[in-house]
């Protein structure tokens, strides 16, 4: 009797999650592959002949020092995400359960708050006559302001602000799964502190690591709206190139081909933490 | 006379302010097989914990031939430990695991490769070497754990619960196999289980553990046979507990009434005086069941029969209402002897097969400790 009731379901539910696959990732990722290999038109965006004309573009040493220069910031970012974040969820994954759903609800709340909002907040923190400003003029520490916004800094600040939650959260699971007593055994056999860090800890939390790059460091190469409020002209995300062209310069087949190439570089990433987790057989063979 | 290797002396341990072991002192012999054993929460893992370095007793010392060992670091003391749940680093393969002590100790690599090479063969992987442990069944990972802790030749070697995660007949075969390791080693072993039978088959002598406090230390055949208390009768093997009371004194004997027979019995060790009450303990396989026409023996009837291969254990209910556990060997006589429930019967023992335990002032069986972790 079951299985009548519950096949119409189990079919429902087939159905559903292929067709959110199907019309929702696979067509518009398949519509952007086309479109960068397709020819610019004024008028209706893009037009035949195909042509890899975008993907030559790239290379243009004008695009190609902003995709260096945003993946120097978006690795700046993730740096800095992982020196936070890898202490902050050893510890977090050491303290008490109830202190640990209170820090992770902490780490959460922000998220209630649109994040273009919170980049305008840290706006005001950060201009010449923001708070950080006056507060150290106040206490007479400096002269004058300090010119911190339309920086690279101020950019890189901005995406740590908002990225570094994704960077805790998988290294607190990793953390959190990491079993005491392989540590116990580590010193047993005579290892100390740090061989044990060097030999057990790192190793087995790089899954962890990996992930949490995965979930910083693309994003961080195109959250177009973070240098736009905070980076002045000089400092361009891979993201604002791809905004740019599709709003701006209507080269649909170049921001298409520009977009692509982060996909590429996300794929790169998803199979080097896949290898990773095999190393450590928590995935099939 | 044995020579110490280990000697713990005054050991107290408190978590949250729990006593989790109470000023405990305990030898342990250069080259013996001894076993922590006892139910969950009695204190034998956060011994063991103690002697590895993972925890820090807040009074008493350890120390190894006469070197104090209480705050060394575990990475520092001469011992290893084999985990319960074999702790195998994931990463790594069951060589590397192996060679992980020999690498800390900074030895160089051909000594290395041969010292790994010998401790797999001894544990019959060396054609597993390059396999990661999730590619090994739980039987071999738990031998990986013990070639690994055994490589660096530690004069003590600590087992907590190691062959818990196995099934009934690889546990068999590695308690074989782990005692045969242990006399070609020559190593000491501390073994920590709250499985009486493992307990009992493997030891050289036996710790029963219960509230942080030493109950009894001895043979396996003393623990068994002559159990110092309640707690280590009820807690190793089964035991009927028959009421008794001294009737008479004489030289090397006292007459004890029991469900109304008069026994004459072996005088015990501890004080005995006229009218005072007593336990009379009998193992399964010390009763007797007799013909109900028999005159000696109390009456009953069967209320249970099990039949386990090489014996026949019944359950039987008494008139005066305790039940009795028998077990009987078939023997050749009569292979197809059985019972029928609900068939009379009396029961009886063998004199001098009995134990005598004085009366106990908190008799309250605690059965939550009896029960495994």
């Amino acid at each position: 009797m079951p299985s009548i009731t519950r096949q119409p379901f189990r079919t429902a539910v087939l159905v559903l999650v292929w067709g959110w696959l199907l019309f929702l990732v696979l067509a518009p990722n398949l519509l952007v592959v086309g479109a960068s290999v397709m020819t610019r038109d004024p008028g209706t965006f893009i037009s035949l002949p195909l042509n890899l004309d975008a993907y030559r573009q790239l290379f243009d040493p004008l695009y190609l020092e902003v995709f260096l220069h945003s993946l120097y910031m978006a690795a700046m970012t993730t740096l800095v995400c992982l020196l936070i974040g890898y202490p902050f969820a050893w510890a977090l994954s050491k303290l008490g359960k109830q202190r640990q759903l209170l820090l992770i609800f902490l780490l959460i709340v922000p998220f209630w708050t649109n994040s273009l909002v919170r980049t305008y907040a840290l706006k005001m923190l950060l201009a010449t006559n923001g708070l950080i400003n006056s507060s150290l003029m106040g206490l007479g520490w400096i002269d004058e302001p300090l010119q911190m916004l339309y920086t690279e800094g101020a950019v890189i600040i901005g995406l740590v602000y908002l990225l570094l939650p994704f960077m805790i959260l998988p290294l607190y699971s990793v953390f959190d799964d990491l079993r005491q007593e392989l540590l116990l055994a580590s010193h047993d056999l005579g290892a100390g502190r740090f061989a044990t860090f060097i030999h057990v800890i790192v190793p087995l939390t790089l899954p962890g690591v990996l992930a949490g790059v995965m979930l910083v460091l693309l994003p961080a190469m195109g959250l177009f709206f973070v240098p736009d409020i905070l980076g002045g002209s000089r400092n361009l995300l891979v993201g604002n190139v791809i905004k740019n062209q599709f709003l701006d310069a209507r080269n649909w087949p170049f921001g298409a081909a520009a977009s692509i190439v982060l996909t590429i570089t996300m794929a790169i990433l998803m199979l080097a933490h896949r290898l990773s987790k095999q190393r450590i057989g928590e995935e099939g063979a | 006379m044995k020579k110490t290797l280990l000697s713990l002396s005054n050991l107290t341990k408190q978590f949250d302010g729990k006593t989790v072991l109470d000023s405990l002192s305990l030898d342990i012999y250069d080259g013996e097989f001894i076993t922590l054993l006892g139910p969950s929460g009695c204190g034998k893992t956060t011994l063991l914990r103690l002697m590895a370095g993972f925890e820090h007793p807040d009074a008493g010392t350890i120390t190894l031939s006469g070197e104090d060992l209480t705050g060394t670091p575990p990475e520092h003391r001469p011992l290893n430990t084999v985990f319960q749940h074999y702790a195998l680093f994931p990463h790594m393969s069951v060589f590397d695991n192996v060679a992980y002590g020999l690498k800390m100790e900074k030895r160089p690599k051909e000594e290395i490769r041969e010292r790994v090479e010998e401790a797999l063969a001894m544990v019959q992987l060396q054609d597993y070497m390059r396999r990661k442990p999730h590619q090994l069944s739980g039987g071999q990972q738990q031998r990986v754990a013990i070639a690994r802790a055994v490589v660096k030749r530690p004069r003590l070697l600590l087992l907590d619960e190691p062959l818990s995660a196995l099934d009934y007949k690889l546990r068999r075969t590695m308690q074989v196999e782990l005692k045969r390791l242990q006399r070609e080693l020559g190593i000491t072993f501390v073994f920590v289980t709250h499985d009486q039978e493992e307990a009992l088959s493997m030891s050289d002598r036996v710790v029963v553990l219960k509230d942080g406090l030493v109950q009894q230390l001895g043979t396996p055949r003393e623990v068994y046979e002559r159990p110092a208390n309640l707690f280590t009768a009820r807690f190793v093997g089964e035991t009927n507990f028959f009421p008794g009371e001294v009737e008479s004194i004489h030289d090397g004997t006292i007459t004890v009434d029991v469900f109304g027979l008069k026994r004459t019995l072996r005088r015990p060790d501890f004080p005995v005086r006229e009218g005072q009450s007593l336990h009379v303990l009998l193992r399964p396989e010390d009763i007797r069941v007799l013909d109900p026409a028999d005159e000696q023996g109390v009456a009953g009837k069967i209320v249970e029969r099990n039949y386990k291969g090489s014996t026949l254990d019944s359950v039987i209910h008494l008139e005066y209402g305790t039940e009795v556990l028998a077990s009987e060997f078939f023997d050749e006589d009569d292979p197809a002897f059985d019972y029928r429930l609900g068939e009379p019967v009396k029961v009886s023992w063998v004199d001098g097969w009995e134990w005598l335990l004085p009366e106990e002032a908190d008799e309250s069986v605690n059965e939550d400790a009896l029960t495994d972790a």
